[in-house]
């Protein structure tokens, strides 16, 4: 069954993001630090009257920490709202899910969050679970 | 009650609007399940709420529609026309009646017998009769979901936030004075919108706590008991989401207390207490916490009784019994657990202290308790304020700002104070902060933030968290604002250190600092020294002079005052000083306090005032402003006249005049019959000439007089005009007066009864002597 999936590129790879999990896509301006916080929170941002935590995905990934990046998807996960950084947005489009197929192994990083493929003109594409990459919520991830 | 009423009449208003639909599908068909299912609800919870409210009529109405509404349901009876018209009838004169509640109006009621009659199997089809001449009261409430005050508050949130932008843009350029008025406008009603929104979302805990005198009276004359209640702190404000979060575990914890706690009048006397059981019910802000507090003076928990049942239950009885005494009683949180051994109508229902804990635990609170076996028992439900609004100081650290909850903060001094001293004592460093050594906690290390210039001149917030205090440096100190503060994200809370996130008006989200975390971050250990500071303080106390607040007074003097007898110093705005009932009066915190002051008062926009405390009396007295904390020294040169100045004392090469403050309470401090005043029996006044002028003379002072005694109670002090009844005589000193003005005797210690002096100093006397 088609479903409207989110197209973005998450360090330098493109991925498919569920469109039920995303509330919006904004920039996000100044960022408050929080000291002694994990370093992949990268720290506070206001988004309209909300406080958001914005989320350094890269870090979550494993990867060097992206500074440059201002980009977010916005994302809601028990109870609090996540701001998590994306380089960029390319398509929002309906996608059916795919399994990885037999023998795909996603490096470790990716592994936790990988739920499977969907396929642009061709390209598979990963499908990922946000929520699998804000720390405090993700077990591996603190 | 109001408020019940109230509410319960917005509620059947409602549903009556919603139910009018129902009832005429109903009327098409009466054989639809789910429309008679509606109504019957409707009617079921008319008739549950009337019990309650006492509305007799309403129940009977509802009581009898309901029972046959259950018939049809039953298939007992079938909807036939005569039923249909006749329940239809019935939920009429039920909106009708709510209208008349509400508006205040009789309505007759010899109509209602007829609608229940008619409700009977065979009874005649009645006319539809509405009553004429009803009005409806329009209606001063409305009822919001939550959802929508969320959406209000975020909206507003956003239009200050719009605000700032403009006023930041406008401040690039020149502008034109009009549009600077403008804005200035704009500002002004976008920060009173937000008062008043933020306001929407909190309520007063009196909404909770209304409702409980009227609970305790049923609950308690339901089990034959009797139950003081005694409310406290009803005006501290909470969110009004979890206010009604706290209302279920409240409700069902006095329960408890009135059911278990309090023991039967018998039961009580035999064990030496009053008949009547006590039960406080106190609420208060502590830090970023709202302490609701439910003490009552019953058998506390009978630890032993508890764990008999959780071993009949199947438990490990050793191991129960090897548990602390803290860990025996919280086994009253157990599941499937009642102390009492008949489950009573009241509190046995299935609910137990389990579930009362987890609904607590479920807003982030926590319940503490306190048990003191046949003494009674104390329990603190503690919630975090994480969604009330409060008073914050913002501090800077680096180039970021954190807010720090203001009732945690003592007092902010600054580094270079000459009563301040840091030191490091191994490797710990600690301040000491006018002889009192407390460990410092430096912010900037802490939270590991580069400080942004190492200049000297850092502040000291002296912070309290409940076991003891600590030194918080920080680099500045910015501002105080009021913050409405929300739980922060796990991945930020798990640090320990933060209670909260704010979004301020500068649009940048701001962390609150959580005091006791940060100690525990730290790793201070305030239990272990806790002995040791004891001991300090005593060798404190005889260091040389006595601290006192030095200020200004309002006629330009300096003067100080004991810093002991100063319970704080507060800001009022010159319009809650008024000349009233023959002296100047302050409002603070919705009391009246008698105002001292020595200068001009009027025609302040500010005032200072000092309120000062000695134990039950409260006087404020206004002044300037406050300089500077400092030690008198032992010499004071006293005062020629007994007035307000006690005397003068040479501080820092200055004269500063001392006041005094026993003149200060004994001027102004209003004088109140309460039963500390002693209390005076007037025997054998058979003329009523003692009530009538011995009587004025003894209330101006102070003494409370009585001419039969009230029950329980035993004189001070009998004054009588021959001589007393021996029991009297027995319990309480006797003065008796004489008519004449000679004594009739060296024997004679009477006194003449127009000698007012001698009257009170022989009171007084026999008093005395009766005291030793």
């Amino acid at each position: 069954m088609a479903h409207l999936y989110l197209i973005a590129q998450l360090a330098g790879r493109a991925v498919a993001i569920d469109s039920d999990q995303v509330e919006s896509v904004v920039d996000i301006g100044e960022v408050t630090q929080v000291p002694l916080a994990s370093q992949h929170v990268r720290g506070l941002a206001a988004l309209r009257s909300r406080v958001v935590t914005v989320v350094d995905t890269h870090s979550a990934l494993g990867l060097a920490s992206s500074e440059q990046a201002r980009r977010a998807v916005i994302t809601h996960v028990e109870g609090h709202h996540y701001a998590l950084l994306v380089d960029a947005l390319d398509d929002v489009a309906p996608f059916e899910l795919l399994p990885l197929g037999g023998g795909v192994t996603l490096d470790t990083a990716w592994q936790r969050a990988g739920r499977g493929i969907v396929e642009r003109d061709g390209e598979p594409i990963l499908a990922i679970d946000l929520a699998e990459l804000v720390p405090g919520y993700s077990a591996t991830l603190n | 009650m109001d408020d019940l009423i109230q509410e319960f009449i917005a509620e059947t208003r409602e549903t009556l609007e919603a139910l009018s639909g129902e009832i005429v599908a109903w009327e098409a068909h009466p054989e639809d399940r789910a429309r008679l299912d509606a109504i019957f609800r409707f009617v079921h919870t008319v008739k549950g709420s009337c019990g309650f409210l006492d509305l007799p009529r309403l129940g009977r109405l509802s009581h009898a529609a309901e029972d046959v509404l259950a018939q049809v349901r039953e298939g007992g009876r079938a909807p036939d026309r005569p039923l249909v018209n006749a329940v239809l009838a019935v939920v009429d004169r039920i909106g009708e009646l709510v209208e008349a509640i509400d508006s205040g109006t009789s309505l007759p009621d010899h109509g209602d017998e007829l609608l229940i009659a008619a409700l009977a199997e065979g009874a005649e089809e009645i006319a539809q009769a509405t009553l004429p001449g009803l009005q409806r009261a329009p209606a001063r409430s409305v009822r919001l979901g939550v959802d929508l005050l969320d959406r209000m508050m975020s909206g507003m949130s956003d239009m200050v936030l719009a605000r700032n932008e403009l006023a930041r843009r406008l401040r690039g350029g020149d502008i034109d004075p009009t549009i600077e008025a403008a804005l200035e406008r704009l500002s002004l009603t976008v920060g009173e919108m937000r008062d008043t929104v933020t306001r929407t979302r909190m309520q007063k805990i009196d909404a909770l706590f209304s409702a409980l005198p009227r609970m305790v009276r049923d609950t308690a004359a339901g089990l034959n008991k009797s139950v003081l209640l005694h409310i406290e702190g009803s005006d501290v404000e909470l969110d009004r989401e979890m206010i009604e979060m706290m209302r279920d575990p409240l409700v069902h914890i006095i329960r408890n207390s009135i059911d278990h706690g309090i023991e039967a009048p018998a039961e009580r006397r035999a064990a030496g207490k009053r008949e009547s059981g006590r039960l406080t019910v106190s609420a208060r802000q502590s830090g970023n916490q709202i302490i609701i507090e439910i003490a009552d003076d019953g058998r506390g928990i009978d630890t032993g009784k508890l764990i008999q049942k959780l071993v009949a239950n199947g438990r490990d009885e050793a191991r129960l019994r090897a548990l602390s005494e803290r860990g025996k009683l919280d086994l009253v949180f157990e599941p499937g657990l009642s102390s009492k051994d008949e489950v009573s109508e009241v509190s046995g229902r299935g609910v137990g202290m389990d579930i009362v804990r987890a609904s607590i635990e479920q807003i982030g609170g926590r319940v503490d308790l306190d048990s003191q076996p046949g003494k009674g028992l104390r329990l603190a439900i503690h919630v975090p304020l994480t969604l009330s609004i409060i008073s914050a100081i913002v501090v800077g650290v680096g180039n970021q700002r954190f807010a720090i909850s203001r009732q945690a903060i003592e007092e902010i001094v600054t580094e270079r104070s000459e009563a301040i001293r840091l030191d490091v004592l191994g490797g710990t460093p600690i301040a000491t902060v006018r002889d009192r050594r407390m460990p410092l906690i430096d912010l900037s290390a802490l939270l590991g933030i580069a400080r942004q210039d190492k200049r000297e001149g850092q502040m000291l917030a002296i912070v309290s968290v409940g076991e003891g205090s600590y030194a918080l440096a920080v680099d500045t100190v910015l501002d105080n604002e009021e913050l409405v503060i929300k739980p922060a994200s796990p991945a930020v809370m798990t640090t320990g250190v933060y209670a909260g996130q704010t979004l301020p008006d500068s649009g940048l989200p701001m962390l609150m600092l959580d005091c006791a975390g940060m100690a525990n971050v730290a790793g201070l250990d305030f239990n272990r020294s806790a002995h040791r500071d004891y001991e300090e303080e005593v060798v404190v106390e005889e260091a040389p002079g006595l601290p006192a607040l030095m200020f200004c007074d309002l006629d330009g003097v300096r003067r100080a005052v004991p810093l002991a007898a100063v319970d704080r110093v507060e800001q009022v705005e010159g319009h809650s000083v008024r000349f009233a009932a023959g002296r100047f009066r302050v409002t603070i915190d919705g009391r009246i306090l008698p105002l001292a002051a020595q200068g001009e008062i009027e025609g302040r926009d500010r005032l200072n005032v000092l309120r000062l405390k000695d134990g039950a009396n409260e006087v404020s007295y206004a002044i300037d402003e406050a300089l500077d904390i400092i030690l008198l020294p032992e010499d004071i040169v006293p005062a020629r006249e007994p007035g307000p100045i006690a005397g003068v004392a040479l501080i820092d090469g200055e004269q500063v005049e001392l006041l005094d403050i026993l003149w200060v309470f004994d001027e102004h401090a209003d004088r109140d019959a309460d039963e500390v005043a002693p209390l005076c029996l007037i025997a054998g006044d058979k003329d009523g000439w003692m009530a009538s002028f011995v009587r004025p003379l003894l209330e101006t002072a102070g003494y409370r007089v009585v001419t039969q005694l009230p029950p329980g109670e035993t004189p001070a002090v009998v004054l009588s005009a021959d001589a007393a009844p021996a029991e009297l005589a027995a319990t309480a000193p006797v003065v008796r007066l004489r008519s004449r003005r000679a004594a009739s005797g060296a024997g004679d210690d009477s006194v003449y009864r127009y000698d007012r002096a001698g009257l009170l100093s022989a009171l007084e006397a026999r008093m005395a002597g009766k005291g030793r």
